[in-house]
């Protein structure tokens, strides 16, 4: 059973990333990286890290494929002209990668554990625990600072994303607070004296 | 039985297929910034893979790690990408060019 999870998740995580790639359309990319994700938080949950499963499908498909999705839909580009060049450059994405795939068949095939690698972890899983509780033992005690950091780069992150894109158009009417309480009579209205019989 | 050998061979399935991407899409910088998600999301599978097979809850912190990282960079990139669509009306990579680099 637990075979044939596996190879369903390898799978169709495969297929995602490679059409995430290959795909035509910018949209389709998105829905099959969203594929992608879901697949490998599958491989997780088999691999017993079911918190890092939750996470990938609350950040990954919740907030980073849907912010993809809003930045392909907002831009108004002719991704057919982009993508017709793509046949000319399979050629050279082919060799490189497969260059690579072969360094890490090679790497692979020599890897083995090193001696002693048993004795030396840093925090042995715990059995008597859940996989969420023995992580939020260890996040919030000795890798505290760590967590702040990464907090503080999301921080730094919201900032500067909010200061890249923030612009002030001028053609549009905005309502300016001080303008209107600091509005009196006289500034409002004026008066005319108009003779009888006359008008203005 | 599903060893690690067939973990390791899925991420690094996925990180060729995100190098592939890289320099299948050399024009368009969102299917670039998917790219990088991808090779980014092997890393993690490789580092859950190794967490889990060696018995060390250390790897799953450092995913968490990497999935923040991750996350910071899309929305940054994609802010860039905003504010350059602005600008020049393109997001090919070859027009990417005012700073004459």
């Amino acid at each position: 059973m637990s075979v044939f999870a596996f190879y369903l998740f390898a799978i169709s995580a495969i297929t995602g990333g490679l059409f995430t790639v290959i795909s035509r359309q910018p949209v389709h990319s998105v829905l099959w990286l969203i594929l992608a994700f879901i697949s490998s938080a599958g491989l997780f949950v088999l691999l017993g890290a079911e918190f890092v499963a939750m996470l990938l499908v609350i950040v990954y498909v919740g907030a980073v494929a849907v912010l993809f999705l809003f930045v392909v839909m907002m831009l108004d580009v002719d991704f057919a002209a982009l993508k017709a060049e793509m046949a000319q450059y399979m050629p050279l994405a082919l060799l490189i990668g497969l260059v690579i795939l072969m360094q890490f068949v090679m790497a692979y095939g020599s890897w083995e554990s090193a001696h002693g690698a048993a004795e030396q972890l840093a925090q042995p899983i715990p059995t008597d625990r859940h996989n969420t509780e023995a992580l939020g033992l260890i996040i919030y005690d000795q890798y505290f600072l760590l967590f702040q950091l990464s907090g503080l780069i999301l921080l730094v992150a919201m900032i500067g994303a909010i200061t890249l894109t923030l612009r002030h158009r001028k053609d549009v009417k905005r309502q300016d607070v001080m303008l209107q309480m600091s509005r009196d009579p006289a500034k409002a209205m004026e008066l005319k004296d108009i003779k009888p019989g006359q008008g203005l | 039985m599903i060893g690690i050998e067939h973990y390791l061979t899925v991420a690094a399935t996925l990180f060729v297929i995100g190098i592939f991407g890289l320099f299948l899409n050399r024009k368009n910088v969102i299917i670039l910034l998917m790219s990088i998600e991808l090779m980014l999301l092997a890393v993690n599978i490789n580092l859950v893979a190794f967490s889990s097979f060696l018995g060390d809850l250390v790897g799953q912190v450092f995913t968490l790690f990497v999935l923040t990282v991750a996350a910071a960079e899309a929305a940054i990139g994609l802010a860039i990408l905003v504010c350059f669509f602005r600008n020049r009306g393109s997001i090919a990579v070859e027009d990417i060019n005012m700073m004459k680099g």
